[in-house]
């Protein structure tokens, strides 16, 4: 005879055990990533309009080498696959948009090399990384190849534009002819600072349209993705030294909206200077990175060798990033009370 | 009469807004749960020396009876309460994660009190240590969460003078509303026991904190309190942890309770509202702590509810009480979201601690690994002790507990607010709390 079926008490529900908190805000590396990249999509069709399908060209070297060089370098290394997160795409992205139009393919896929396989993953990969890819990236290409680099072309009027005509920047006339040649070309003020603002000039694909930059940045500012702290003391500090330093007539004859407006200034500080990893975290540093920012870019556009300064300000300042941080804490809540209190 | 509209002071810098999810009990009046078949009641259910049992299995206790006595000062007592036959004494669950010694009595459902409780219809005649006696025989702990029994509280050294009493109705962590319904249904209760409390501690500013999102709250207290000129209801600003100690005082008197301080380094008492009215039954009517306010509540339960529970009755029944487990329910927490501890088992019983049972159903359960992290500083503007738990993390994660504390981790009062907003999904708390026992360990 069988032994009557035993009846076994209710299963006990499996329960998730962890830690608190057991809720999270809606956000998540990837979608940050994602967002900043979506953020730059008015800067990237600007660069379409004014420099046509070699734009396209660069652009999409740029993400292809940067996706693969991360896949092939985290196989290599034995670590995860993090493609999916955005990053390199968006480091793809931002190394392309620092990169004239019309730079023989070779540029963006030797600069996406350097960018994600030496200034990013042998470094440790996202978060570990010292100095921004993307600059890096750009930073090896500018000095390596530096005709090809320097040799822009103006904004084009038809889509298939391989044999634009070179030209020189703004930022190389001022240096190079002064503010009169400047505006030998464009008439008026009014009319140079149209064509800044808009994107209408020659210059790095992505860093011409101020409008297009700034839209993205508004929107990024709003989501909270990045703060004013680093960008708004970065411009405000070249305008303010441009206006001091900058001009022929003596001090306080420079023209700062021009040195606002030109060169990769709007593009660096919001989309370059703001990266998380290679930045300051507390806001007080935040403030002293932009304004050294600042400082620098001036220093190099009025007394370097190079018309540009952005880059290579930011570089530096990536450096001084850790020691910002860790000189300038905020005070624990209730350290000052702490000294007078008897224990 | 202050603070008729609602217009929320000041506040601290930093916090974080989880959704309240409120809205699943807020408007349900308290129903008392059934009074358990069986109730485990551990020995220990504060911050402090764990009582010895004063009970011998086979033994009959009734309601309110001392099961368990002190040890030290820094102990509450613990009381029966249910009456019925102590049927085990040993260790079982506790909602802390860990099995111990409880008491088990099993119920005759007769519910009879123990006799000698004593009422004091004139307890405004007692002295002030007659009345903090009165707390202190009552078992009365903070009931806020973290337990700390209340008499220690009310006994600050003399060179500590307290000026203010705040009574902590805050209740930031999102889901819970239990302090809410207590505010509703006992305002009166808890105003008299807000004015026992500073006749202890012989103050004459009484402040009541409650957050913006409760006007009812607001409202009902300050009807309450209409005749007390000396206790003002203060509605601070919906932002959690509002209702950690440290930045409640901060919101309503500007005081910075000094780091590794107290409140009564700043003159300051702060009691949670249920702990003010278990104070005035206690005092009243002499009843012991044997029952509080439970939400019981999240998607993981189908019909949430705010229950008035007994001591030692099993998250099981409750959750029976609440309509059930749904067939996604994941994960079964003690408290709120944010401070709260998940549980493994059902088994384990209302404390006085237990503010909430929060079920969260799979989906709103994440078991995704963390990720570097990539310094977006969102865990420093969240903090609300201005740390830097980004770096703290980052140092714990690679065993390097000494430079943690370099960066005031022990600081930290595990808010979670660094880790709810954290993108890489990095489990500061985890970490800080395993740094903080390295760290005592190596001490020791």
């Amino acid at each position: 005879m069988e032994a009557p079926a035993k009846v076994l008490p209710k299963e006990p529900p499996k329960l998730i055990v962890s830690i608190g908190p057991h809720i999270r805000a809606e956000e998540n590396t990837a979608k940050i990533m994602w967002t900043v990249s979506g953020a730059l999509l008015p800067a990237t069709l600007m660069a379409v309009y004014y420099f046509g399908l070699p734009a396209i060209m660069v652009i999409l070297v740029c993400l292809v080498t940067s996706l693969l060089a991360e896949a092939g370098m985290q196989w290599v290394l034995k670590k995860p696959i993090t493609i999916s997160d955005g990053s390199a795409f968006l480091t793809g992205l931002l190394l392309a948009l620092n990169l004239p139009a019309n730079a023989p393919l070779y540029i963006p896929f030797v600069a996406s090399i350097v960018a994600i396989m030496i200034a990013k993953q042998l470094f440790g990969g996202l978060g570990y990384n010292i100095f921004n890819p993307a600059l890096v990236g750009r930073a090896f290409v500018l000095i390596s190849f530096a005709k090809v680099m320097t040799t822009y072309v103006a904004p084009v009027t038809t889509f298939m534009a391989f044999d634009a005509k070179t030209t020189a920047t703004p930022l190389v006339i001022l240096k190079e002819e002064g503010m009169s040649k400047l505006l030998e070309i464009y008439h008026t003020k009014a009319a140079l600072y149209q064509d800044l603002f808009l994107g209408n000039r020659a210059g790095s694909l992505g860093e011409t349209s101020v409008i297009a930059l700034l839209l993205g940045a508004a929107f990024l500012l709003m989501k909270r993705y990045i703060t004013w702290h680093i960008p708004i003391s970065f411009i405000a500090t070249v305008g303010l030294l441009a206006w001091i330093f900058g001009g022929k007539e003596g001090l306080f004859s420079g023209d700062a909206l021009f040195h606002m407006m030109s060169g990769g200034l709007v593009l660096g500080a919001f989309y370059m200077a703001t990266d998380y990893v290679t930045g300051p975290s507390i806001r007080n540093a935040q403030i002293v990175f932009g304004i050294a920012c600042g400082v620098l870019t001036v220093l190099i556009r009025l007394k370097g060798g190079y018309p540009e300064g952005v880059m290579f300000a930011i570089l530096l300042m990536n450096c001084f990033a850790p020691l910002l941080d860790r000189g300038m804490k905020s005070r624990v809540f209730g350290k000052a009370e702490a000294k007078g209190v008897k224990k | 009469m202050e603070a008729t509209t609602i217009k929320a002071h000041d506040t601290f810098s930093g916090g974080v807004h989880p959704a309240g999810n409120k809205q699943l009990t807020a408007h349900k009046a308290t129903v008392a749960a059934a009074i358990p078949k069986r109730a485990v009641i551990p020995l220990s259910q504060h911050i402090g020396a764990p009582t010895k049992p004063l009970v011998i299995i086979g033994q009959e206790v009734k309601k309110g009876e001392k099961i368990g006595e002190t040890t030290g000062f820094v102990s509450a007592p613990v009381h029966a309460s249910i009456s019925g036959k102590v049927v085990a004494i040993g260790s079982f669950p506790h909602t802390l994660g860990v099995d111990m010694p409880s008491v088990v009595i099993e119920s005759d459902e007769k519910d009879e009190w123990v006799t000698g409780l004593k009422e004091n219809p004139d307890y405004n005649l007692l002295s002030p240590e007659e009345l903090k006696k009165l707390v202190q025989d009552a078992g009365i702990v903070g009931m806020g969460g973290a337990t700390f029994p209340t008499h220690v509280k009310l006994s600050p050294p003399k060179e500590k003078p307290i000026d203010v009493v705040i009574l902590n109705g805050a209740e930031c962590e999102p889901y819970l509303t239990s302090d809410h319904r207590l505010m509703l249904e006992k305002s009166k209760e808890i105003v008299d026991g807000l004015k026992i409390l500073m006749r202890i501690l012989n103050v004459s500013k009484g402040y009541i904190g409650i957050e913006a999102n409760k006007p009812d709250a607001i409202e009902a207290m300050t009807k309450a309190a209409a005749g007390s000129p000396e206790i003002k209801v203060w509605p601070v600003k919906v932002k959690y942890p509002q209702g950690a100690e440290k930045m409640l005082i901060k919101a309503i008197t500007g005081r910075t309770v000094p780091a590794g301080g107290l409140p009564m380094d700043v003159g300051v008492v702060v009691q949670n509202v249920g702990t003010a009215e278990a104070i005035y039954e206690a005092v009243r009517y002499g009843k012991p702590l044997i029952e509080r306010y439970v939400t019981v509540t999240g998607r993981g339960v189908k019909d949430p509810k705010n229950f008035l529970a007994r001591i030692g009755t099993p998250f099981s029944q409750l959750i029976e009480e609440a309509g059930g487990l749904t067939d996604s329910a994941a994960k079964v927490i003690s408290g709120g979201p944010m401070m709260g501890m998940s549980q493994y088992t059902l088994d384990v019983p209302v404390i006085k601690g237990t503010s909430g049972i929060l079920v969260l159903p799979k989906s709103e359960v994440s078991t995704k690994s963390y990720g570097p992290c990539i310094r977006c500083a969102r865990c420093i503007d969240a903090c609300p002790m201005k740390l830097q738990p980004s770096y703290i993390g980052i140092y714990i994660e690679k065993g390097r507990y000494e430079d943690a504390k370099e960066y005031n981790l022990m600081d930290c009062f595990e808010c979670g607010s660094c880790t709810f907003v954290c993108p890489a999904n990095r489990p500061m708390v985890q970490w800080i709390k395993k740094a903080k026992k390295e760290l005592a360990k190596k001490k020791n």
